[in-house]
């Protein structure tokens, strides 16, 4: 790491760091963010190769085992219909994880785009743009899926882009807020006065310096969203048993909570433990990104 | 005997990266009706040095590691908490530099000012709120703010920022303190406020016989108002004595560096300017703003005129230096020759093409041969961009670079202002004030512009650093054919640099001429009052200035 650091000489070939170059540097010396990016990463890598290894099938019932705690047979214990609760844990990880992921990612990127533009023009776009997410926000979102479920049917892909789509609002919300401060600073002026286009000036001067809050509340939307699926296919309007994902996997653990805990604790515990990992993450990276905290 | 006695005061910071003698080993003493002046530059350790009589430093890092501060005989470090709440109530007040930040925004100033008084720590001492307000009221009228008695009800945001000062001093002195510490009172403000000020100062300190402490990086204010000079580099004391042989008869190296920075007397380099070349006409040039907070119809309210009718030309190869006190629209007549602001009447030439009108599409090509250098070098660098890529976006944006040869050209950039070539990797914050100005001003010169505008680009800078950034602006306007405008409230540095002056108020020019002939003669009663409110780095004259006012 020694010849990347910032006081080495300039080497020809070395045209100058970036910010993002920098930021992974600085992100591998932070063991919990590498904790934590481990974690997801072998989450990640889990629910991918889970049809392929997976001790059961996801629907496999065994009637003799119903609600059976965990033994060698079945490592986490078995659900009321005798299910393998590991095969449906990892199972559920996949929609749970997408879902995040997806989701998330639906959000970032339309509230990031749309907040910046709506920032950086001001006056009547602005106005109308952010009136535009007043109108989405008062829309109570339940009809709005509801509505969206019912034009198009039940589609877990639909699911994902709808959730991503109420929550994006508070998104735009935040990231205007941040640009609207920095449009009048006197780096930004420098760089109309160099003639950047508009665009430019967005994404190289804007976007960057929104990153701070946007990557916290990037980590608390994550687990947000994964809790609202769980709720929504509660309801019925997502996926349905004997499908699974860990948010529906605790609803029914809840039930039954007194008698057959392990039905709640093990998703449970993988859950949090995506949460955590993804906190340790996101402070990491918020670290990495912003040059001002210290480089070691 | 001396009111408060300080002696070897050292205060250090523990931080990460090791030990730092913020103050080291500094003694002094004031007397009551006498006022000692701290002076030097950032990181010298003066305000510390004040801050730690009145326990106000964060500790940790900070830890006074030795030394006595005696109060009327009593040690103001070793005091205990409830003793130091009684010290600031009673005895020693402080004036900070912002009076923009340092009043509270949510409450009236009156309710600011009685505050002392009638939540006083000394049961005894609590006044009811209808005689607090008796002396707040007084105390607001001789501090000079007219109508006292409605403006007590006024919240801060209503007062101009010398008027804020004003209110800071009455607060300060609301408890009939001994001892004073004004830290760097007048940096924020106008010249000709600064003036009004330092008079008030000086008058107060006469009627109510208490001790100031003065706080400044500038020699040149402290000239007129000093007894006794303490001068600080990095901690230490450099110089001490009273002010007449510090000024006249300079021991220290670094206290003859800190005179000598000082700018004063004409510009030495040849006008370089073509007479009958203009490269930028401005003819008739108005930039309205629409008045936010005024609602009426009537036309005369309804804008903000920032620029109101401007017409200049500025000479090939000229440095026209353009003066006027905040508010009088010289930052926006900068802005709006270069169609940074939307102008609302008139016409902006640059090299006999018109400006004004054009698309932000059709400027781009105009906007690599006119650049700005701004005010304050730690807001005017992106935060999250390298020094490499801050000066490369420039180059690369306008086609002047390729990838293969930006490198080359980013590195003659740093030796060009004077930075090293082994900090391009480096992010602003690592950087000083005056190297970010540096960085500011390669980016400035990057596409190789003809015409910069320097908006106060030294005006948040130390006086020796000032005085680098000004010869390096010197040497690039020679070395680059450049022109130049050059924007500043401070006098003393625009009589320095400019070959021509533009004196701006209210809008509108009030004189313009060549630089010599306009110190030399001003015609408007305006422009007479701006010069005469210089400070001089010499005591005498500056005592026959402040008392004969």
């Amino acid at each position: 790491m020694s010849t990347l650091s910032t006081d080495s000489v300039v080497l020809p070939e070395d045209q100058g760091s970036s910010l993002w170059q920098d930021a992974w540097i600085k992100l591998s010396k932070n063991r919990l963010a590498l904790f934590g990016l481990g974690v997801l990463v072998f989450l990640i890598i889990v629910s991918l190769l889970t049809p392929l290894i997976a001790p059961y099938g996801y629907e496999e019932q065994n009637l003799d085992m119903g609600a059976t705690a965990p033994s060698l047979q079945h490592w986490l214990g078995t659900d009321i219909f005798g299910r393998d609760m590991l095969t449906r844990i990892m199972y559920g990880g996949r929609v749970s994880l997408m879902v995040g992921f997806i989701a998330t990612a639906v959000a970032l990127v339309i509230g990031i785009l749309w907040g910046a533009i709506a920032g950086f023009y001001g006056g009547r776009l602005d106005a109308v743009m952010m009136r535009i997410v007043d109108v989405l926000y008062a829309l109570p979102f339940m009809i709005f899926i509801i509505l969206l479920m019912v034009v198009f049917g039940r589609n877990i892909l639909l699911l994902f882009l709808a959730i991503g789509a109420v929550e994006w609002l508070t998104m735009a919300r935040i990231v205007r807020s941040q640009v609207m401060s920095l449009r009048n600073q006197e780096f930004v002026e420098a760089a109309h006065s160099l003639g950047l286009s508009q665009w430019t000036i967005i994404r190289r001067h804007l976007i960057p310096n929104t990153l701070g809050p946007v990557i916290v509340y990037t980590t608390l939307t994550i687990p947000s969203v994964m809790l609202l699926e769980a709720f929504l296919s509660f309801l019925g309007l997502g996926i349905q048993p004997p499908e699974s994902s860990w948010g529906l996997l605790i609803n029914y653990g809840v039930e039954t909570m007194e008698e057959f805990p392990w039905l709640l604790i093990f998703p449970g515990i993988a859950l949090s433990l995506t949460l955590f990992a993804l906190n340790f993450l996101g402070d990491g990276l918020r670290d990495a990104l912003d040059p001002r905290t210290s480089k070691d | 005997m001396a009111i408060l006695e300080v002696s070897g005061l050292k205060v250090y910071f523990h931080t990460r990266n090791g030990v730092v003698k913020a103050v080291d080993d500094v003694s002094f003493s004031v007397d009551s009706g006498e006022t000692l002046a701290i002076v030097g530059e950032s990181g010298s350790g003066k305000s510390v040095t004040c801050y730690s009589l009145l326990d106000l430093l964060p500790k940790p890092p900070a830890k006074i590691e030795g030394g006595t501060a005696l109060f009327n005989g009593k040690d103001l470090l070793t005091c205990t908490p409830a003793e130091m709440r009684h010290h600031r109530c009673n005895d020693i007040a402080v004036i900070f530099q912002d009076p923009m930040t340092s009043l509270n925004p949510f409450l009236t100033i009156g309710e600011q000012l009685i505050e002392p008084l009638i939540y006083h720590p000394d049961k005894n001492k609590i006044q009811t709120r209808a005689d607090a307000k008796i002396v707040a009221v007084s105390l607001l009228d001789e501090v000079g703010i007219i109508d006292p008695d409605t403006r007590f009800d006024c919240y801060p945001h209503e007062f101009s920022g010398g008027m804020r000062q004003r209110v800071m001093i009455a607060m300060a002195l609301i408890t009939e303190p001994k001892l004073l510490i004004c830290d760097e009172p007048t940096t924020a403000l106008d010249v000709t406020i600064q003036a009004q000020i330092l008079e008030l100062i000086k008058k107060l300190q006469d009627t109510r016989n208490v001790a100031v402490i003065f706080i400044s990086h500038d020699l040149g204010v402290v000239a007129g108002i000093a007894d006794k000079v303490l001068v600080m580099c990095n901690g230490t004391v450099r110089e001490a004595g009273n002010t007449d042989s510090i000024f006249y008869d300079t021991q220290n190296d670094y206290t003859k560096k800190l005179l000598s920075a000082i700018p004063d007397g004409p510009k030495i380099l040849p006008n370089r300017a073509k007479v009958g070349d203009p490269l930028i006409e401005v003819t008739e040039l108005k930039t309205y703003f629409k008045n936010q907070l005024n609602k009426s119809k009537a036309e005369d309210t309804r804008f903000i005129k920032a620029v109101d009718g401007i017409s200049l030309t500025i000479a090939r190869g000229e440095i026209l230096g353009l003066v006027g006190e905040s508010g009088s629209g010289k930052s926006t007549l900068g802005r709006s020759i270069l169609q940074l602001a939307p102008t609302t009447e008139g016409s902006v030439k640059f090299a006999g093409e018109t400006l004004t009108g054009l698309t932000p599409n059709q400027l781009v090509p105009w906007r690599r041969k006119m650049q700005m250098i701004f005010q304050d070098p730690y807001a005017s660098l992106n935060p999250r961009m390298t020094v490499f890529e801050t000066l490369s976006e420039p180059l690369l944006y306008h086609g002047l670079a390729n990838k293969n040869n930006i490198a080359a050209q980013v590195r003659q950039l740093m030796d060009d202002v004077g930075l090293a070539q082994s900090q391009l990797r480096k992010y602003p914050h690592e950087f000083s004030g005056g190297q970010r100005q540096r960085i500011a001003i390669g980016r400035a010169i990057a596409t190789k512009p003809e015409f910069i505008i320097a908006d106060e680009p030294v005006s948040a800078l130390d006086v020796t650093i000032q005085a680098q950034i000004l010869d390096l602006i010197l040497e690039l306007v020679e070395r680059h054919n450049l022109t130049m405008m050059f924007i500043s409230h401070d006098l003393s540095v625009v009589r320095y640099i400019s070959d021509r002056v533009v004196v701006m108020n209210k809008g509108v020019i009030i004189e313009q001429g060549d630089t010599e002939a306009l110190w030399g003669s001003p015609q408007q009663a305006y422009t007479k009052d701006l010069l005469a409110a210089i400070p001089r780095a010499d005591p005498k004259s500056e005592r026959i200035r402040i008392n004969s006012r």
